[in-house]
């Protein structure tokens, strides 16, 4: 359904926009319908603007994203309207998506007057309580109410059950869960579960490995902008290839089991450490092309559904000169 | 016993009346005891671990005591306080990466602090530079200014400087909140090791993520709107909760291997109670499975075993 | 209904109540805006000065019916001399306080006209290039810069040699074109730091157009900023207007403060001794824009809670 390819984005920067910095480098993925994606990374690794890309909140520098077969950067004007019927997005803090001088129902009024103005006012209330049942929500508690008034959670939800009004076919969530409280997260994990079952695509971005564990099929991990592992979520955490991968699952503080234990788990697995990475030997620099479409792949298949990119941190890591 | 805390209650004057952030707390800490102390947002943690250093001039001590090492804490008095602070309770602040003025340089920063608690920066740089070394930044990290330095670097700065006259109790509030995963561990790995290297002697991290507390915390003290629900050895908390609260707490985080296809999690429904009018008897009786009549009446926080406390009717075995 | 997380928390947000307040600027209601007005003497002492002023412009020409400008008595009489004349007489014998009521009526015409236009142009210039930005918020800004430097005397000087006549309408206007660089500026400043919040990119999502963002997202956000910009543009167009008369650049015919001063000066008043006539305009001017002012810092203690006094 959703589908990115090479999609890169370049911002000038220094004086007089001499130098380039690449926030987002040579991506490509798809989100089908009833899967959630997880894009997994830390500050500054494009995640988010990945996300503000397919909701075309930000222009794309390279690469294409299709919907559903149409180029979504070529589309302006009027087209932009009924692309976002198809494509809605949910942001990390929820008190800072609300206009706070206005009650939280007002984002339901907003699309009301955008796609639905000839609607009756009868229908159109029943169609906005169907929805908050869809997210859980009691319209009593929650309509008509200023967002300080409402939890995070509540609001969050609120945004979803926006979203499920219009034709919703995949869903941007753009760390939805970070500024909630633990008892409130789970819910609303539950609740992306739910919609990935009616047929949704949810394009789940996040850095707690943990979350995009639960509730992903596919796993896309992004360092500084690149691809550095994907695939099928249980393949990626089971069988962690990249080092930086290895890492960042080291690192997640987890609760039956300390950090060296982990550790020493990933390490006990093996890989192989010695010698040129897998990414060389399938594709030795001399096999690869230079600058242009004939690169060569970026990613290297390590099994079925699990796929693995250069090893190069840009630390010297790689061993190849 | 290094710290002993009685009955302490703070509370937070508004314009709506007293919010009761913290309302009676009793607890101790023994000496070289890491406590995590966890609990949701506005359960009085923040309070709690700022009320021993007393830096928040909104905070209104209501009553109750504090003893650290057999000596009585002053903190009902802002200026009494001033002897303690730095030397016997240091805090690491919850926005500490934005603690360092940003105009000076670090090492500047740190001998004018020195200087303004008399002590001589000359004597205690060796120490210092020690220090830096052993949370793995560089020496040179003196002559830059905070802007130059990473989000994880800055905190351990901070962490260092905070120690650096070796007090007897650290409060650590959300150190690890705005990191990323890999400096996360790299921090709070750093903070065990103040500990094991003898810097200082117990420690407070509040937090609200479990699993941090999990990895570096001895025992683990859970707050629940104000009042303490359940203190125990960080196992005992993970693998075999009592109170009601804390069971569903753990229940409900998702953890690597976890996967919603196989077991779903569930969350805690409703939402912790106002503090300004706080209800009577037990305060999460609202949200509580097991509420029953008994619970009107507020539980004691009660020893149900060896370094195990809770507070609730059904797990100290008084529903009968 | 606090279960937010802060992770890069605020150092004002109270613990116990809601978190939501620390990152979400103040919702005033109504209710809540009068309760604090009532309480501010900032606020309630200007708008008692400004009531009295405003007072005496509507309702002085009208109880004292004279025309300022004809001879109503014996030239340079003091204030108690003649129960006609309140404020005494001029040079040539008019009446000082008819003079003064019109001239009032004439300063906050120039001042409300003047200061609303700057205001709209301000706005129209501060938002549009605020929230475009780019090539837009460039040429925008160098035709800020360029206005803010121009020598508004000079222009004056040049086009008043051209024109037989200078009414009120092109003072005021005039002031208005040439006094909105600053708010515009200060408009731009707020509109960038609002164009990145969230609910924006949320409007965006909801097929907005951008006109309309600014219009019902932005704007209604500043309202008590664009409220408190008027107030300060009503008040420097008094005083610029004051100054133009008061140099003689001001209209040709009508009365005015500023031209009472004028007036007094050219024709001696202080030598003379004659404080009656310059006083009373002096005081005018002072009293009308030093209550504005005053009322915009009342103004903004009640907007911004942090402000207040508890």
């Amino acid at each position: 359904m959703l589908s990115l390819n090479r999609v890169s984005k370049f911002y000038k920067v220094g004086t007089f926009g001499g130098k380039e910095l690449a926030a987002v480098r040579d991506v490509s993925f798809d989100v089908n319908a009833g899967e959630v994606v997880s894009l997994i990374g830390e500050s500054g690794s494009g995640k988010t603007t990945i996300g503000k890309m397919v909701l075309k909140l930000i222009e794309i520098s390279g690469g294409s994203i299709t919907c559903d077969g149409t180029d979504v950067a070529g589309i302006r004007g009027g087209a932009v309207k009924s692309y976002y019927r198809h494509v809605q997005g949910v942001f990390q803090d929820p008190f800072s998506s609300y206009n706070p001088i206005f009650k939280a129902d007002r984002v339901f009024g907003m699309i009301r007057s955008e796609y639905f103005a000839d609607m009756a006012r009868s229908e159109w209330n029943g169609k906005v309580e169907a929805a908050l049942r869809a997210v859980t929500l009691d319209p009593g508690q929650v309509l008509n109410k200023y967002p300080h008034q409402l939890s995070g959670g509540q609001l969050q939800r609120l945004l979803v059950a926006r979203a499920l009004l219009l034709d919703l076919k995949i869903l941007v969530a753009d760390e939805i869960i970070s500024m909630l409280d633990a008892s409130t997260r789970i819910d609303v994990l539950n609740l992306l579960a739910e919609l990935k079952g009616r047929g949704m695509g949810i394009l789940f971005i996040t850095h707690d490995l943990s979350l995009g564990n639960y509730i992903s099929e596919k796993t896309v991990i992004l360092r500084r902008g690149a691809v550095v592992e994907m695939g099928a979520t249980d393949k990626v955490f089971g069988n962690p290839t990249h080092p930086y991968t290895k890492v960042l699952i080291s690192s997640v503080p987890q609760l039956h089991k300390k950090w060296a234990e982990v550790e020493a788990e990933i390490r006990a697995r093996g890989g192989d450490d010695s010698g040129t990475c897998l990414f060389h030997r399938a594709y030795p620099p001399t096999a690869r092309a230079g600058d242009g479409a004939d690169d060569g792949p970026t990613l290297f298949k390590v099994e079925e559904d699990h796929f693995v990119g250069c090893f190069d941190l840009g630390e010297g890591t790689c061993r190849i000169a | 016993m290094s710290l002993q805390v009685t009955d302490l209650r703070v509370y937070y004057r508004t314009l709506a009346g007293d919010v009761k952030a913290l309302d009676g707390a009793t607890f101790s800490i023994a000496d070289k005891e890491i406590m995590g102390l966890a609990g949701e947002s506005g359960c009085g943690k923040s309070t709690l671990g700022n009320s021993l250093i007393r830096l928040d001039g909104r905070m209104k001590y209501v009553g109750g005591t504090v003893t650290l090492d057999g000596v009585p804490l002053p903190i009902g008095d802002q200026n009494e306080m001033n002897h303690f602070r730095f030397a016997e309770v240091s805090i690491i602040p919850q926005y500490a990466m934005s603690a360092m003025n940003p105009t000076r340089k670090i090492g500047k920063m740190t001998a004018e602090l020195l200087e303004s608690r008399g002590e001589r920066y000359g004597e205690i740089k060796s120490e210092l530079l020690r220090r830096i070394d052993l949370v793995g930044l560089q020496r040179d990290v003196l002559n830059r200014y905070p802007i130059e330095l990473s989000g994880g670097m800055k905190q351990r700065m901070v962490m260092v400087i905070s120690t650096l006259l070796d007090p007897s109790l650290l409060i650590a509030d959300e150190i690890t909140s705005a990191l990323d995963v890999s400096t996360q561990r790299a921090v709070a790995e750093t903070l065990v090791s103040f500990r094991d290297h003898g810097f200082v002697k117990s420690m407070i991290v509040i937090t609200h993520d479990v699993s941090i507390l999990y990895q570096t915390a001895d025992t683990i003290l859970v707050m629940y709107a104000g009042k303490l629900a359940e203190k125990a050895p960080t196992a005992t908390i993970i693998e075999d909760p009592r109170h009601p609260y804390t069971k569903m707490l753990i229940s409900s985080l998702p953890e690597v291997g976890i996967r919603y296809a196989n077991k779903k999690l569930t969350g805690i429904p409703g939402s912790p109670p106002s503090l300004l009018s706080p209800p009577t008897g037990c305060r999460f009786r609202a949200r509580c499975p097991l509420a029953f009549d008994r619970c009107a009446e507020e539980p004691p926080f009660e020893k149900i075993a060896r370094d195990h406390w809770v507070a609730c009717w059904k797990a100290t075995g008084s529903d009968a | 209904m606090t279960d937010v997380i802060k992770t890069e928390p605020k150092p004002e947000s109270l613990p116990g109540a809601p978190k939501a307040e620390a990152t979400a600027p103040a919702r005033r209601t109504r209710g809540e805006f009068l309760y604090f007005a009532l309480r501010s003497k900032k606020f309630l002492i200007a708008l008692g000065i400004l009531l009295v002023l405003i007072g005496i412009a509507i309702l002085g020409p009208m109880i004292d019916a004279t025309d300022p400008l004809a001879q109503q008595g014996l030239p340079m009489q003091p204030p108690t001399a003649d129960p006609g004349n309140w404020f005494g007489t001029t040079y040539f014998g008019e009446d000082v306080f008819a003079q003064f009521a019109n001239g009032l009526r004439a300063t906050f015409f120039v001042g409300l006209l003047g200061g609303g236009l700057a205001a709209l142009i301000g706005m129209a210039v501060g938002f549009t290039a605020g929230y475009r930005g780019g090539w837009t918020d460039e040429i925008l800004n160098m035709l800020t810069n360029v206005v803010l430097v121009i020598p508004t005397l000079a222009v004056l000087i040049v086009i008043s040699s051209y024109l037989k006549a200078r009414g009120v309408l092109f003072e005021a206007v005039f002031v208005g074109m040439t006094s909105w660089p600053w708010a515009a500026r200060a408009i731009r400043a707020q509109t960038f730091s609002l164009r990145s919040r969230d609910f924006i990119d949320l409007a965006k999502l909801s097929g907005r157009r951008a006109w309309k963002i600014i219009v019902q997202e932005i704007a209604p956000n500043m309202s008590s900023y664009l409220f408190m910009t008027f107030i300060l543009l009503f008040g420097g167009a008094i005083l610029m207007a004051a100054s133009l008369d008061f140099i003689g650049l001001g209209p040709t015919g009508g009365m005015s403060l500023g031209l009472m001063m004028f007036n007094a000066v050219t024709w001696a008043a202080l030598t003379l001794g004659i404080w009656w006539w310059f006083i009373p305009p002096g005081i005018g001017i002072m009293a009308t824009v030093g209550a504005l002012y005053v009322m915009n810092v009342g103004l903004d203690e009640i907007f911004n809670p942090k402000l207040r006094e508890i």
